[in-house]
């Protein structure tokens, strides 16, 4: 599988290249920010028509990690829809895909700060969640131990033989994991944003996406 | 039909001037709906414009707007007015004149459009701006004539294309109003007529004395210029020299990056302090303003600047221009060089000097162009889709409209008088639901019809954003400069984000003739010290890029083919001799390719002569087919005369890559996925209003809310591949930046005659691209390879291990 293996609390994680993060001995996916309905929100607040396709994409890629890791459980780390209402809003071929995707499988939505209240669509919705050595939630506490969340989008920048790149990446300590987003319709932070800089330790990695992601030392 | 006035023409007398001849044709034709001047730069051409608007207000009956100005840039409205106050002040007319531009503050704004002035001078995008609002009728009531100044330089660009759209808004308002448009030397003026005049209407072009031939010749001096680069360093003591023995200097170079390097070593070497300044417009516009009032009371002996200074503004008394690096297109430089000497009837005199040895050999071929009167030049083609996909909904935020009635205003526009009504309604329906294949924006459409068929916004207060993104000029995402030093240091000017993106403190680099120190980046604020002990790392902010036009590139293959150079400097006839020597020539019915490792890397040089884009095009067709096969491209770098690609292998048989019908094969697959097509995709869906423009301010934190316009284009490219933008952009890429009219050109020149050279180092006509700027990174099998390495080496110095 294309993956970045590491051990985090005890755990054997693989960070796979489409973001996802696959707990083997668990079978257990993890994926973060899906910002389902993002374009459906934006046209209804008087923005832009954007292209109505992220959700339809953001599954099709949900769908093939799926497939290719057979897992029991998947945990969305939060704002996995827009808004409440963009979810209320999910065209039917969208709700019947994720109704498609559910089915067998144990599926927990974690609320985040776009969709805190429970949503009309199977699967369990939580604060958060604690599974052995890990905990999963949206947005990074101080003082957590074995934290896995989302939120910040995170990024990272490098220059290669003089040449930039910039990608969605894991970034990662003893202490906590930061998930890069997943959905279509999402940017990202720099890893060397204050924000992200201070919470992460020093000698934190940054788990690059991509065909073959690999790791680096976290640029600040 | 008025007479010129008896004031008037007593002012003329009193100041010791006579009407010239094509200021009175003017004058005389001053009743039809439209009429083009084309007259060399000091010839009168903007008094020519507003004589009749001059008598006619003279009259003292006419109230309210009666004469709008447009020009390309905003210091010639100011400057413009400068120069109407005075006759206007010395006749005592009771005229009023004020100008329009983004630098005019609210209150006035707000003043204008309740109260407007005789004649408002303003810009493209602030006439869009006026439109839009709901009370534009009432402000234009009255309008009679609108002048066009500068309109070669205008009808080039989108920004004309909005302005002709603006206008035949306004003679919707105002059927009687009269077009005037002021050009300067062109090939071809009836299509510049034919973009004036509001369609079908007859404009009749009025050809001023075109002058004297100028006085120009290429700079002798002492030092060979070097085998490579722009910086032009090696002329710093002779063009220092020309500057003593005039009045005035403007000095042009063609990009930013290379007027702050040729103005720092200009000052290294002042010793005596003559008073030089810099102009470019990436530089703080308090810093710019400085600049342009020295120059006006004839402070500066001379001025390194960009084409910010190419416009017709009045700089007082410039006796001498100078070109630095290849003028690229000819008709640009005669009309830079038009600059010098303001006085009708005298020469101007201009100087050419080459940044090294390959632009030796285009200043000459440019200056046999000049003197056989050949200008360049290529038609433009129908307006773009993007622009009228904004004016639709410039439309909406006046007012409901119906459809027929603003498919006939806007097919009166000459840039649109083909647009086809089918094309119209895609626009519209892009306006007004996305235009998407499925159909999802059903209750959140931008724009509703109404039961009486009339087109109006669907909530009103996306008539703000949609203002606020009024405009076609693409400024690329660019970056404030200031000194760290205290709170809320000197502002300096601006870098491109991915220049910034680029430096790590301690970097160094140029801007505003200073070297600058590279501290942080502070809430989107590039912060910098003052460093003065070192040699700087080289500013990448853009320039305008121009491809040398067709013309041009042929001239110089013609010189290639001499068996001498008489007419070459000895060094630059030298260097060719030794590039046939140790390779060859590129001649004209062949294409030569060489073939050499250097630093590392495996290089290819294709010399094409088709000019900059569709070089830049070329480089992305051969990566692509590179990386299929196996070779491992990284990038590659196009000037107007060759590619030059790298990568990990030797390329030994190019001949495939070169199949023109593979290459057109490949050119849709290859069109969807590549760089160009997303930097072009980008620029067309902010125009179009499917990107909203970086609003200043609004970017500090929170980048992770908004995501690059790559996805965008992806996503339509996967589930939308026939969008209107995709088709949008697409008809932009391939006359613009893709130009692979010219690709097809060179190899139906070239057919089967390809030669391979290989070498063991880099090759006298090869070694400039080695410092070209805006390297293209090609994303493939080397990218991930190059990854895995830096994280290895990354790791294993922080002591970690994968």
């Amino acid at each position: 599988m294309n993956g970045y293996d590491f051990t985090f609390a005890g755990a054997r994680l693989t960070a796979l290249g489409s973001g996802a993060l696959w707990w083997g001995e668990q079978r257990l996916l993890c994926v973060s920010d899906l910002h389902l309905g993002k374009s459906e929100r934006i046209a209804r607040r008087g923005g832009i028509p954007l292209p109505p396709y992220e959700v339809t994409d953001t599954l099709d890629r949900l769908a093939a990690d799926l497939a290719r890791t057979a897992p029991e459980t998947v945990i969305c780390l939060g704002d996995s829809f827009d808004d409440a209402e963009a979810a209320r809003a999910l065209p039917e071929p969208a709700r019947l895909h994720i109704a498609t995707l559910q089915a067998g499988l144990r599926w927990v939505w974690i609320e985040g700060n776009h969709d805190p209240g429970p949503v009309d669509i199977g699967g369990t919705h939580l604060r958060e969640l604690t599974l052995g050595p890990l905990l999963f939630r949206h947005i990074a506490q101080d003082g957590a131990q074995g934290e896995i969340s989302g939120h910040y989008h995170p990024k990272a920048a490098l220059r290669l033989r003089g040449r930039s790149l910039s990608r969605p990446a894991f970034l990662l300590d003893q202490d906590r994991i930061v998930m890069p987003a997943y959905g279509t319709y999402t940017g990202g932070l720099r890893s060397d944003a204050p924000v992200l800089a201070r919470l992460m330790r020093p000698g934190a990695l940054a788990i690059v996406t991509g065909p073959s992601p690999v790791a680096v030392p976290m640029p600040r | 039909m008025p007479q010129l006035s008896a004031l008037l023409t007593d002012w003329f007398t009193a100041k010791g001037w006579s009407v010239h001849p094509h200021q009175q044709a003017m004058f005389d034709r001053a009743d039809r709906p439209a009429t083009l001047l084309i007259a060399p730069t000091g010839g009168g051409k903007t008094m020519a414009g507003f004589l009749p608007t001059l008598a006619e207000l003279a009259a003292g009956q006419h109230q309210g707007l009666h004469t709008l100005y447009v020009s390309p840039l905003k210091a010639l409205a100011a400057d413009i007015k400068r120069n109407l106050s005075t006759p206007v002040d010395e006749i005592g007319l009771a005229i009023r004149i004020e100008d329009r531009t983004g630098d005019t503050s609210a209150t006035q704004k707000k003043r204008q459009r309740a109260d407007p002035p005789h004649i408002l001078l303003t810009t493209p995008e602030s006439l869009a701006l006026l439109t839009s609002y709901e009370d534009a009728p009432r402000m234009f009531a009255g309008l009679r004539r609108v002048v066009v100044d500068e309109i070669h330089a205008l009808a080039e660009s989108k920004r004309g294309d909005q302005l002709m759209l603006a206008l035949a808004r306004l003679q919707t308002l105002c059927p009687d109003l009269r077009r005037v448009g002021l050009s300067a030397t062109v090939e071809d003026p009836e299509a510049i007529a034919r973009f004036l005049a509001r369609h079908p209407d007859p404009c009749e072009i009025l050809l001023a004395d075109p002058g004297p031939d100028p006085d120009i010749a290429m700079l002798e001096t002492e030092e060979m210029p070097p085998w490579s680069g722009g910086g032009a360093a090696y002329a710093i003591p002779a063009v220092l020299d020309q500057i003593r023995r005039h009045r005035t200097t403007l000095i042009f170079h063609n990009t930013r990056a290379q007027a702050e390097i040729f103005f720092h070593n200009l000052w290294l070497a002042n010793d005596e302090g003559l008073p030089i300044g810099i102009h470019h417009g990436s530089l703080d516009r308090t810093q710019r303003e400085r600049v342009e009032a020295a120059m006006v009371r004839g402070e500066l002996r001379a001025i390194v600047c960009t084409g910010s200074l190419d416009l017709g503004i009045d700089w007082g008394d410039v006796d001498l221009v100078i070109q630095i690096g290849a003028p690229k297109n000819v008709k640009r430089l005669v009309q830079r060089i038009g600059r010098a000497n303001h006085r009708y009837n005298a020469p101007s005199k201009a100087l050419l000097v080459p940044a090294n040895r390959f632009e030796v050999v285009e200043c000459i071929a440019a200056l046999e162009a000049v003197r056989a009167h050949a200008l360049d030049g290529d038609p433009r083609g129908p307006g773009p889709r993007d622009v009228l996909c904004q004016h639709i909904l410039i439309a909406a935020c006046s007012g409901p409209f119906d459809a027929d009635a603003l498919f006939a205003e806007m097919t009166s526009a000459g840039p649109y008088a083909d647009l086809a009504r089918s094309e119209f309604d895609a626009c519209l329906d892009f306006c007004a639901t996305g235009g998407y294949a499925l159909r999802a924006y059903d209750r959140w459409q931008r724009l509703q019809q109404r039961p009486d068929g009339q087109w109006q916004l669907r909530d009103p207060r996306s008539a703000q954003r949609i203002r606020q993104n009024i405009g076609t000029i693409q400024d690329t995402d660019t970056l404030k400069v200031r000194l760290r030093r205290n709170r809320g240091g000197k502002p300096l000017g601006e870098v491109e984000e991915g220049f910034a993106a680029s430096l790590t403190p301690g970097d160094t680099f140029l801007i505003g003739g200073q070297i600058v120190r590279y501290e942080g980046l502070r809430e989107m604020v590039v912060e910098v010290s003052h460093r003065a002990d070192k040699k700087p790392k080289i500013a990448t902010f853009m320039g305008t890029k121009f491809a040398t036009s067709t013309q041009l590139s042929a001239r110089i293959l013609d010189l290639f083919s001499q068996a001498d150079w008489p007419q070459l400097p000895h060094h630059t006839a030298e260097w060719l001799a030794l590039q046939r020597q140790v390779s060859r020539l590129p001649e004209r019915g062949r294409l030569l390719i060489e073939s050499f490792p250097q630093d590392g890397r495996e290089h290819l040089c294709v010399y094409g002569f088709a000019g900059r884009n569709a070089m830049q095009t070329l480089g992305l067709l051969l990566t692509k087919r590179m990386e299929e096969t196996g070779l491992n491209p990284l990038g590659f770098v196009a000037t107007d005369y060759a590619v030059l690609i790298w990568g990990l292998e030797a390329t030994t048989d190019p001949a495939p890559l070169f199949e023109i019908d593979s290459l057109r094969a490949g050119l849709d697959q290859w069109l969807a996925g590549n760089a160009v097509m997303k930097r072009t995709f980008r620029a067309s869906a902010t125009i179009a209003g499917l990107i909203e423009r970086n609003l200043g301010g609004q970017r500090k934190t929170g980048r992770q809310a908004t995501f690059s316009s790559d996805i965008l284009y992806e996503t339509l490219l996967k589930y939308d591949p026939h969008h209107l933008m995709m088709q949008i952009t697409q008809a932009e890429a391939m006359r613009g930046l893709v130009d692979f009219g010219r690709i097809e050109e060179m190899i139906a020149r070239v057919g089967d005659r390809i030669d391979l050279v290989r070498l063991d180092r880099v090759t006298p006509l090869a070694a400039p691209l080695f410092l070209e700027v805006g390297k293209v990174p090609v994303q493939g099998a080397a990218e991930e390879r190059l990854l895995a390495e830096e994280s290895a080496r990354l790791l294993a110095d922080a002591g970690l291990t994968a």
